[in-house]
């Protein structure tokens, strides 16, 4: 009978880990040979990555660039790519029919807009905010062009009503309800009757304009940009209200998020965008002009505004009951507790979920090439049929999802490097 | 050890009277009465589904009692929002899973509530916060996050932050369940210290030896009603009703 009575007298120290199993070759071992299943498909795969580069590296890598049509690259070597087309329509992927001489401004723009993400996506340079702010009425005015004054004038507008609304709180009405209806009120009253004369005025006083671009002209990239980051920055907050009153208590509210939500989801967006183009203006008194970008712009909006208060339902739900319960026992009002304890750990559960709507309705911009507005999927036609061109589908579609690419996996990282900032289990 | 009486005053802080409650058809809460001093300290125990919990948390209105009243610090819960808010800015509580905010860390998670309810200046707010953190012996752990501490330093952490709101009351519910064997007397000690600070607390729990230390009252509470209260002495020694004896039996017994 063996001892069961054990004491240890000396503890084991640590020892380094077999050769075999650690660096490259641990590596190797572990993840491309680690049997023999395992070894035969790493040999097939990296035989069929091989000859798909063995064939794409020449035809990308040779390419013409100089020639004049299509008709011209054939006859110089029929195997390679023909980018001279990238060469001599790229303006027109970028800019869409905006006239040539106001390239800069959606450059502009485009510029602007880089510096106008950098205070919301990296919180060092918050105190930049101001430029956020700032910036959709700035794009507006450089893209459309027209009077300067008449987008200035509704940020005023919205700043005066912002300032009725703080002083009423701070000293006259207490009732949060009321002070917002009384700064509305006073902030409609201002764009009906003082905007236009103010704007009048300030045009013959100190005259400062751009020459007028109509929607129709916008297309190519900037179009795709306009309508994907429009999109994005509306439907989020949209989103996040969608999914808090679906949770509601309040039956109303609940039934008409719902009501929402679930027509929305339910109906594809070409249909919506054909709603949006043409069905519309039955609808509207005869004779409103309403800008057929904005009517893009806001279906879009809706439609991933839809598909967010999902994804932030999801995240709503994931969290326990007890946080609720314990931002309220401490007395924090409603909206105090969604915006400090419940909305920040809800849309860090959500983040892969949001950016992949993001990411979705970005590359959904495309459809608005089926009501015929210029996107680079419709400049791609319009090139197409030019006669020098006719024929040519490898190079622009390869160049055109590349851009999207390059957007889509930045956005991607952004959300990876997102997830590890805002880690704070371990 | 001898107790401290003194602190007890005639001043009631809260005042449940004929209160009722119903999950749907069920009766969970049954003509319950009850005065709490201030100073007081209370145990609340019972078996599971007596409706202890659910009383506790009726007084600062995570639950919504139907039929009868009860005032705290002079003020009626009713559904008025703002007397609410007010109710639970004044009563502290703290829960069997700790409920700390994952996202904030230890110091964030106690100036978080006085910063935005009370509208203390930060650097106040974290005065106090460090104060009451050195109070449940953790300020060492002030700027790690929740999900870096053991489930004793979480529950201490939860107690700092509802000290933070310079609560008149605090209510405990069954806050060392969750906790392993060895992390329950660092919370209790804390419990103890603060109740020897002559806090109104009421504290849900099965911790016995915890409430013949400190308690002042045990109440002793099945199928929704108060079955039996006395003082802790008593209570263990001499219980009256049936119920209370079983009870008594069962989980002092091993």
């Amino acid at each position: 009978m063996t001892k069961i009575a054990f004491v240890r007298k000396h503890a084991i120290p640590p020892a380094a880990p077999p050769i075999t199993e650690v660096g490259a070759v641990g590596w190797l071992k572990q993840n491309l040979f680690s049997s023999w299943l395992n070894s035969i498909l790493t040999i097939l795969s990296l035989y069929f990555i091989v000859i798909m580069l063995w064939d794409f590296i020449p035809w990308a890598y040779g390419g013409h660039w100089n020639t004049k049509s299509l008709r011209e690259c054939l006859d110089l070597d029929p195997d390679v790519a023909c980018f001279s087309v990238l060469a001599a329509r790229w303006k027109q992927l970028l800019f869409g029919l905006y006239p040539a001489e106001e390239y800069w401004r959606p450059t502009l723009t485009f510029i602007f807009l880089l510096l106008a993400i950098v205070p919301i996506l990296f919180p060092k340079f918050f105190k930049f905010f101001w430029f956020s702010v700032i910036y959709p009425g700035l794009a507006i005015w450089l893209l459309w062009g027209g009077s300067f004054w008449s987008v200035s004038i509704v940020y005023i507008g919205l700043a005066l009503g912002t300032l009725l609304f703080l002083v009423l709180i701070r000293s006259y009405i207490h009732n949060y309800v009321i002070a917002a209806l009384l700064s509305f009120g006073f902030t409609a009253l201002f764009f009906f009757i003082a905007s236009d004369p103010i704007v009048k005025t300030l045009d013959t006083i100190l005259p400062f304009s751009l020459p007028f671009v109509e929607s129709l002209k916008m297309g190519g990239f900037t179009l795709s940009l306009i309508v994907g980051i429009t999109g994005i920055v509306a439907s989020f907050p949209i989103g996040i209200l969608l999914a808090l009153g679906r949770q509601s208590n309040l039956p109303v509210i609940k039934m008409i998020c719902v009501g929402f939500i679930e027509f929305i989801r339910g109906v594809p967006l070409i249909t919506l965008l054909f709603v949006a183009s043409v069905l519309l203006n039955y609808f509207l008194p005869p004779g409103t002009n309403f800008d057929i970008v904005l009517r893009v712009v806001i279906m879009v909006t809706l439609f991933s505004a839809a598909y967010m208060a999902e994804v932030i339902r999801g995240g709503l739900a994931g969290l326990p009951l007890g946080q609720h319960e314990a931002s309220a026992s401490l007395g924090l009002t409603y909206w105090q507790s969604q915006r400090l304890i419940i909305m920040p750990q809800a849309l860090k559960i959500s983040i892969p979920g949001i950016v992949n709507t993001f990411i979705g309705l970005f590359k959904d911009t495309t459809l608005v090439s089926i009501i015929s507005l210029r996107d680079p999927i419709g400049l791609a036609s319009t090139i197409r049929a030019d006669q020098k061109w006719n024929g040519i589908y490898w190079e622009l579609y390869v160049a055109i999802g590349l851009m999207f690419f390059i957007f889509c996996y930045g956005m991607s990282q952004y959300s990876q490097y997102l997830e590890r900032k805002l880690k704070t289990d371990k | 050890m001898e107790k401290t009486k003194i602190n007890i005053t005639d001043e009631v802080v809260i005042h449940i009277s004929d209160m009722n409650k119903w999950f749907g058809n069920f009766h969970v809460l049954r003509d319950i009465n009850l005065e709490v001093r201030k100073g007081e300290r209370i145990v609340v125990c019972g078996p599971s589904g007596s409706g202890k919990s659910t009383l506790i948390r009726c007084i600062n209105r995570l639950e919504e009692h139907q039929k009868g009243s009860i005032i705290v610090d002079g003020t009626e819960l009713t559904t008025d929002l703002k007397n609410i808010d007010k109710i639970r800015s004044e009563v502290g509580m703290v829960f069997q899973h700790f409920n700390l905010f994952p996202h904030l860390t230890t110091l964030e998670n106690c100036t978080l509530a006085p910063m935005w309810v009370r509208e203390t200046p930060e650097k106040e707010a974290t005065e106090v916060a460090m104060e009451m953190l050195e109070k449940v012996k953790i300020p060492e752990q002030a700027h790690k996050y929740p999900g870096q501490l053991s489930g004793g330093q979480q529950q201490r952490v939860a107690i700092a932050r509802s000290l933070c709101m310079k609560p008149r009351i605090m209510l405990f519910d069954e806050v060392t369940s969750a906790l392993d064997p060895e992390m329950i007397k660092e919370v209790l000690d804390t419990m103890i210290q603060l109740a020897e600070e002559g806090m109104t607390m009421i504290c849900v729990t099965h911790e016995m030896g915890f409430a013949r230390q400190v308690a002042d009252r045990v109440i002793f509470m099945d199928d929704g009603q108060i079955v039996e209260q006395n003082e802790p002495e008593a209570f263990f020694k001499n219980p009256q009703s049936d119920r209370t004896k079983l009870f008594l039996s069962q989980i002092l017994g091993h």
